[in-house]
């Protein structure tokens, strides 16, 4: 089974929002970079499927060079190789994202390589379109499964479970198929050291794709209100307890 | 024309749709409204459109569609911008909102802006989306038409219109293909849940790294015991397996609104913020005076968890009597 796992690279924000001066963009000098809890559980989910049924995983990125790191994280955490569409750094709306991904697919089919299941997150850590994977599933002509908390492949067809509430949906789909999960399909294991050395000597393909014009055009970023308040202080160390049940009283929860 | 897609549980109409028809009806300003409704129990649900303004509700309940189907509930309303030719289609910013209205997008090759807060106006349409799931907003422009967009969850406050009356009711079969029907429910497994649900809890005990074990969680746990408590806790917590993945608040679990919300050992970072900001008040119990938890608090404690939620169990113990 061939499996596509489509992550991107994201700041690490800590606790604080902080704008670059144009206010397009979060300002990350200081900052390091992940991807998103959802993507990292796609990772898992196709390297344990991969190991139940035999295959490879392949891990694609569309970002700035510097997305390599979360290429190799990929790699560290057990899929085989990568593919790096390096922009820019200046951000794709989720429609030329899309147009950008099905390229490569398409081109890898060309070359004899379709992926039986391509997985993507819900949505993504920063810009959250919530629409990336289903553009994609479209335009390949396949079934699309979203925000799954469980995932097998029995006989050729995927069994998707979906959490709502009062239980589970169910949804059975033949592959080849789209899928997009949240974190809590599965706990991703840690990458060992021996891992972390492998994932560098696996390969990583860079192509660098020309960027559409925006149709979903970010003005923008706006911070906002309610950042920055300063909590009272009701004491230091378990003398506080009373203060503390005096406040539960006052809101009603003691 | 600006089209709603109105979802509903067994004919009850959802609080979040009737958000985003409170959206749609700012960004029609004037112009007629219609709804759309898939599904059993479409017609009922309807029927308690009165007072939204609401000219049209267009239903499509036969049985193809009883369960849900994305790629169905898609075709739905692409028949519709068709026929209708909408300025604009919305949706809540649900699961399923944001996930037919991608369908939508996908089919017409159109932008598509998911969790909107505010519609500015303007030609192409200027709006206001949710980034970082809520820690951050955006301006944005959609170059396209219909404008399709859903609304952020709780985020615009429902309203509805003096006097107006109940909808026409508008019954359609849409036409549907095999491949609409292809990703549909095929059977729901029920869960019985037991103690106090994370998302509707009064009070919600939340631990973090600081609590440094499963086994510390033993005092949460007593403690919210003692408050009808959920408990929680942050991403540290589910990624080194001490509590499951539904325990987790925040951008990637679950969203909370209690009336206080406890927050143990937990920095602060914006993606838990982003789960627990909802609440009336925030309550940081953190050994670092610094920790920038404290700037999304309305209450701290300083000092080791370890020994000051134990001595608040006692306190609460005590204040009660025997
Ligand atoms: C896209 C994305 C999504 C994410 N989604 C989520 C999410 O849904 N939920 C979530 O929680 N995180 C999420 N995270 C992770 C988040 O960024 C933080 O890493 C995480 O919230 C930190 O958890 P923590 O506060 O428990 O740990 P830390 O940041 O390590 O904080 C531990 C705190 O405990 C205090 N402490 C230590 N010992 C004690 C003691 N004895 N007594 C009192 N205080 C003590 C410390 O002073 C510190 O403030 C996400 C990250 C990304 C990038
Ligand atoms: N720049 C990108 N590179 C690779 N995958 C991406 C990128 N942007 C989005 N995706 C994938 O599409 C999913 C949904 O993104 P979105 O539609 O932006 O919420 C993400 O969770 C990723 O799996």
């Amino acid at each position: 089974m061939r499996i596509l796992v489509c992550v991107k690279r994201v700041p690490l924000t800590g606790g604080r929002m902080v704008l670059t001066a144009d206010e397009r963009a979060l300002e990350t000098r200081h900052l390091g970079f992940t991807i998103s809890p959802h993507e990292e559980c796609g990772v898992e989910q196709a390297v344990q499927l991969v190991e139940q049924h035999g295959g490879e995983v392949t891990v694609l990125t569309l970002g700035p060079p510097e997305a390599e790191e979360q290429v190799r994280d990929s790699l560290a955490a057990g899929a085989d190789r990568g593919i790096l569409l390096a922009t820019d750094g200046e951000e794709w709306d989720p429609q030329a994202t899309a147009g950008a991904i099905l390229a490569t697919i398409e081109a890898e089919r060309a070359a004899g390589g379709d992926f039986d299941l391509i997985i993507f997150g819900n949505e993504s850590a920063d810009s959250g379109n919530f629409q990336v994977g289903i553009r994609v599933a479209h335009a390949l002509g396949r079934p699309v499964v979203t925000g799954l908390k469980g995932l097998s492949i029995e006989d050729g067809r995927a069994r998707c479970e979906q959490e709502v509430t009062g239980g589970r949906d169910i949804y059975l789909v033949p592959l080849p198929a789209v899928v997009t999960v949240l974190e809590g399909i599965n706990l991703p294991r840690y990458p060992s050291v021996p891992a972390k050395l492998r994932a560098r000597q696996k390969p990583v393909e860079t192509s660098t794709p020309e960027r559409p014009e925006p149709r979903l055009e970010m003005v923008r970023l706006v911070v906002p209100p309610g950042q920055g308040k300063q909590a009272e202080i009701l004491g230091r160390g378990p003398e506080a307890a009373p203060a503390v049940v005096e406040v539960m009283r006052e809101l009603g929860v003691a | 024309m600006v089209l709603t897609l109105i979802e509903h549980q067994d004919g009850n109409v959802d609080e979040l749709s009737l958000q985003a028809l409170t959206l749609a009806r700012n960004l029609a300003s004037g112009e007629p409204l219609h709804a759309l409704l898939v599904g059993d129990g479409a017609r009922e649900a309807a029927a308690q459109l009165a007072g939204q303004g609401v000219g049209s509700a267009h239903v499509a309940d036969d049985e193809r569609v009883a369960a849900y189907a994305p790629g169905a509930w898609a075709q739905s309303v692409v028949e519709l911008v068709e026929r209708l030719e909408p300025s604009a289609v919305v949706a809540a910013g649900t699961n399923r909102g944001n996930e037919v209205l991608a369908h939508v997008a996908a089919l017409r090759d159109l932008p598509f802006a998911a969790n909107c807060t505010e519609v500015a106006g303007g030609s192409p349409l200027t709006v206001t989306r949710v980034r970082w799931g809520g820690s951050l907003l955006e301006e944005a422009r959609i170059h396209g038409a219909p404008t399709l967009l859903s609304v952020a969850p709780h985020m615009v406050p429902a309203t509805d219109v003096n006097g107006a009356e109940a909808p026409a009711v508008e019954a359609f079969t849409p036409t549907l293909g095999e491949s609409d029907l292809l990703v549909q429910v095929a059977e729901h497994e029920s869960t019985v849940t037991t103690g106090v649900s994370l998302a509707e809890a009064k009070v919600v005990v939340s631990g973090g790294r600081g609590v440094g074990s499963a086994d510390g969680f033993g005092m949460l746990e007593e403690l919210a015991d003692l408050l009808g408590a959920a408990v929680g806790c942050s991403r540290v917590v589910t990624s080194a397996g001490w509590r499951p993945h539904t325990d987790q608040v925040g951008q990637t679990g679950t969203k909370v609104s209690p009336d206080l919300y406890i927050a143990c050992g937990i920095s602060g970072a914006t993606q838990h913020i982003a789960g627990c900001k909802g609440a009336k008040k925030i309550l940081a119990i953190n050994s670092d005076a610094e920790a920038p938890i404290l700037a999304s608090a309305d209450y701290a404690v300083i000092g080791d968890l370890s020994e000051i939620v134990p001595a608040l169990t006692a306190e609460l113990r005590k204040a009660r009597g025997p």
